[in-house]
């Protein structure tokens, strides 16, 4: 069977700006694919791509083994998109945009709607320009989960939303996931993307940096441990993998990359342990490595080395 | 915290604390204004100022002009549509001519300006933004209205240095009154601004009161010679007239002006005092739950709905008041040679009641121009705010999506010109046929203006705006080019000069059909790059 979605090299210039720069993503199908990226890094830009609206300058795209931007129209029938910033019209209630939207994909799930209308707390009555921004999305998102597609396409879905309401947004996908659907949650919002996705692709400036699952990319960072120990540590410092390394008296604190671990917590028992606290790397530790801006040349070196190993 | 909330200074009493920010607000709505204002000011003006060299070469002697007093004294369909005149010197006339219509744009271009910088802000939402910071509750309205007072003040230093050669005193009456009915209808749309969540249903109730307005002034003109009617009297546009420039000016007329711009000033701001910001006195309606429109061609079809109503019951009422002017007109250009014979290149032909009919429809076909323009743009406006964005992600092709916008546009166009029709032939009462298809006939030429617009926006959105030069290029030379006598080649550049001038002359299709190709091709050439370029971002 054919990926969900594949893309490889891709590029895409306004003018000057090189939005896209040699993207490269592959989400399978059945997966939630986490599509992760500061604000500008073209994250919006691949998904107009993907749907057919912006014409890539190069590089090859597919959507469930299809061209976006010639086959747009069958394609869209297998797909629910919603958009970061949703717009309606100001004198259209609600309720006609969500059904607007099924009948023009071909049809929505009227028990399904009606409960997600419900789980949503939103009102279908109100017209367009009555809506705050976080129940225009919620209309965009109703009518998304509602429909009977293939994939989901979501941009930064969430904004807006509570926490109370990202809650029923996060049950929803898993519920899409469940039915075997495939997701592409575009997000910047790493517990989120913690939470929901199988695998996660990274990217900045319009091209991928990394991608795999949390489980892979954890592997590229680091575990801090703090330690009381019994004795003074020894030949810590001669560890590989080992970073950071503070030593006051018998207390240490370090941080390990965490394919490392195991020769770290060797050394430590040989030690002697009495307390022992280790922090878990979480994907923003990640995500800041790569895009603080004053380490990003030093950052790009070591991702290289890291994925060269 | 709790106890530094004792320590905020106490609300300052009503006044200066409302009105912080008014300042920067004023120059940030002059400064988004620096065209439309513009703009808005050298169209009436030029209208004015041109007026009086027209007239010299239409009523060039004394006894013209004392023929057309006469006239108009007899002729209660004419000042139904211009007003009495008040003095026979080409200033007097310029003011019969052109004082009412320059009044009316001066109120729509007001009511536009006080209605984009107080509602329409606080339907996007930028208002709350602008009201967070160190504004007060009145600044917004206080700048609108100065900057509606701006553009009027300019204008009346427009028409009243432009026309001082004809005499001081009359032109500054000409000027201020002007500038006067602009600021009635600014503060007007003060008040309705108040009452609406949208701002088209805001410019669209203001610009209804403004009708009835010239309404008013036009049955009490057309009942009484001299404007003396209440009916004149109800109506700001009345005053105006009633101000008597040129012509032993009434100078306390300008009181009127002064009392009603307070009064509706007071009413605005104690409404807006008492209300919250982006909320309205006439709550939005809830809508259904669940919707109907399922194809692209309905939500079309529903989004413009309300537009093509409104130009429906505008050249429905158009052509029932021209239509009933027909007559009139006819026996009172029968008298004079220089009118006969701007009609006659106008209509283009000898027979007059044919001829001024044949005008007739051409300007409302040009008129017609600007509603395929708006609704083509529609378009433009759907894509570039990104509601068209998520349609297109659906099943839904772009040609498709196109369509329907277009449908409405050009089938719309045919709907209104079959509609002035209808009003002519009730107004007028007679040949009901010809006019018809003299209406009909114009279509070709709408058309191609808006398959013009359709090409350009199959470039970019942002470029198809240009279509609206193209309409009002058409416009300016179908309305002065015949007054002015234009050199042929130059009146060849808007598509209505090439249409047979119906009824009266004879049928000629090689024109029609070539320009109904020709916007086959443009429709067809914008749509294909459509296709092909990439969707505007919101």
């Amino acid at each position: 069977m054919t990926k969900a979605i594949t893309v490889s090299g891709l590029h895409k210039s306004f003018g000057r700006t090189h939005a896209l720069d040699g993207l490269d993503l592959d989400v399978e199908r059945g997966e939630v694919h986490g599509f992760l990226g500061p604000n500008g890094a073209g994250k919006s830009t691949t998904i107009r791509v993907l749907l057919g609206l912006l014409r890539a300058d190069s590089g090859a795209a597919q959507l469930l083994g299809r061209d976006p931007w010639h086959d747009a129209v069958e394609l869209h029938r297998h797909i629910a998109y919603v958009p970061g910033d949703v717009t309606l019209w100001r004198n259209l209630s609600g309720g006609e945009v969500i059904d607007l939207y099924g009948k023009l994909r071909g049809g929505l799930d009227k028990r399904r709607r009606a409960d997600l209308v419900a789980r949503f707390e939103l009102d279908p009555t109100k017209k367009g320009r009555a809506y705050s921004k976080g129940n225009r999305q919620k209309v965009a998102l109703v009518a998304a989960f509602a429909s009977d597609v293939e994939l989901l396409i979501l941009d930064e879905p969430t904004s807006g939303l509570d926490p109370l309401m990202e809650e029923v947004f996060q049950s929803c996908v898993a519920d899409a996931r469940r039915a075997g659907r495939t997701v592409l949650l575009s997000s910047h919002i790493l517990s989120e993307v913690e939470t929901l996705c199988d695998r996660v692709s990274i990217i900045r400036k319009g091209h991928t940096v990394e991608t795999g699952s949390l489980a892979d990319l954890r592997h590229l960072t680091r575990t801090s441990i703090r330690a009381e120990l019994v004795r003074e540590p020894n030949g810590l410092s001669h560890l590989p993998g080992v970073h950071d390394l503070e030593i006051d008296g018998h207390r240490v604190a370090l941080q390990v990359d965490t394919d490392k671990l195991d020769a770290v917590l060797r050394a430590l028992t040989e030690s002697g342990v009495r307390t022992l606290t280790s922090t878990p790397p979480t994907l923003e530790e990640l995500f800041l490595r790569h895009y603080q801006e004053d380490a990003a040349d030093a950052t790009g070196v070591r991702t290289e080395e890291a994925m060269s190993r | 915290m709790t106890a530094a909330t004792g320590t905020l200074p106490a609300p300052r009493a009503r006044g200066r604390g409302h009105l912080t920010g008014t300042r920067p607000l004023l120059r940030l709505a002059l400064r988004r204004d620096r065209v439309l204002i513009p703009v808005w000011l050298v169209v009436i003006a030029m209208m004015v100022l041109s007026m009086p060299n027209t007239l010299k070469e239409v009523y060039g002697t004394a006894a013209q002009r004392a023929d057309l007093m006469e006239s108009l004294a007899t002729n209660a369909s004419l000042r139904a549509l211009y007003g009495p005149v008040f003095d026979q010197s080409y200033g007097g006339l310029t003011a019969w001519r052109v004082g009412t219509f320059a009044g009316v744009l001066a109120a729509v271009m007001s009511l536009v300006i006080v209605v984009r910088h107080t509602r329409e802000e606080e339907e996007t939402g930028r208002q709350e933004m602008i009201s967070s910071a160190m504004v007060g509750r009145r600044a917004p309205l206080t700048s609108a209205l100065l900057t509606a007072l701006v553009a009027n003040s300019l204008l009346g230093l427009l028409v009243a240095g432009g026309l001082a050669g004809e005499g001081g005193a009359g032109a500054l009456a000409l000027g201020v009154g002007i500038a006067c009915v602009g600021m009635v209808f600014a503060t007007m749309a003060a008040i309705v601004a108040q009452f609406t969540e949208s701002a088209r249903l805001a410019k669209g109730l203001t610009s209804a009161l403004l009708g009835a307005a010239f309404v008013l002034r036009a049955a009490g003109d057309s009942a009484t010679a001299d404007g003396s009617s209440p009916l004149t009297w109800l109506s700001p546009v009345g005053w105006l007239e009633n101000l008597r420039s040129f012509g032993d000016e009434r100078w306390w007329v300008l009181l009127l002006f002064v009392g009603a711009v307070a009064v509706q000033c007071v009413a605005a701001y104690e409404l807006a005092g008492r209300r919250d910001v982006g909320m309205s006195f006439l709550p939005a309606r809830a809508g259904p739950a669940h919707g109907r429109i399922g194809t692209a061609g309905a939500l079309a079809r529903r989004l413009q709905r309300g537009a093509v109503i409104g130009w429906s019951l505008g050249f429905l009422a158009a052509g029932v008041v021209f239509g009933g002017l027909t007559e009139g007109a006819t026996d009172l250009v029968g008298d004079n040679e220089n009118t006969r014979e701007i009609f006659e290149r106008m209509g283009g032909q000898s027979g007059l009641t044919d001829a001024f009919l044949a005008a007739i429809v051409g300007m409302i076909g040009m008129v017609g121009a600007l509603y395929v323009v708006a609704s083509v743009l529609r378009l433009g406006a759907e894509e570039t705010s990104g509601r068209a964005e998520p349609v297109l992600a659906n099943a839904v092709g772009r040609l498709r999506w196109a369509a329907g916008h277009l449908v409405v546009a050009f089938a719309g166009a045919a709907l209104i010109m079959l509609l002035a029709a209808c009003g002519l032939g009730l107004g007028y009462g007679q040949d009901f046929g010809p006019i018809v298809g003299a209406c009909l006939v114009q279509l070709p030429a709408i058309w191609l203006i808006g398959s013009l617009a359709v090409l350009l926006h199959g470039v970019s959105p942002q470029l198809a705006v240009a279509a609206w030069g193209v309409a009002g290029l058409a416009l300016l030379i179908g309305w002065i080019g015949p007054a002015l006598d234009l050199p042929q080649p130059v009146m060849n550049l808007s598509p209505f000069s090439h249409l047979p001038k119906l009824p009266g002359q004879d049928m000629a299709w090689s024109p029609v059909l070539l320009l109904t190709s020709l916007a086959v091709v443009f429709t067809a050439v914008g749509l294909a790059g459509l296709r092909r370029r990439d969707m505007a971002t919101g």
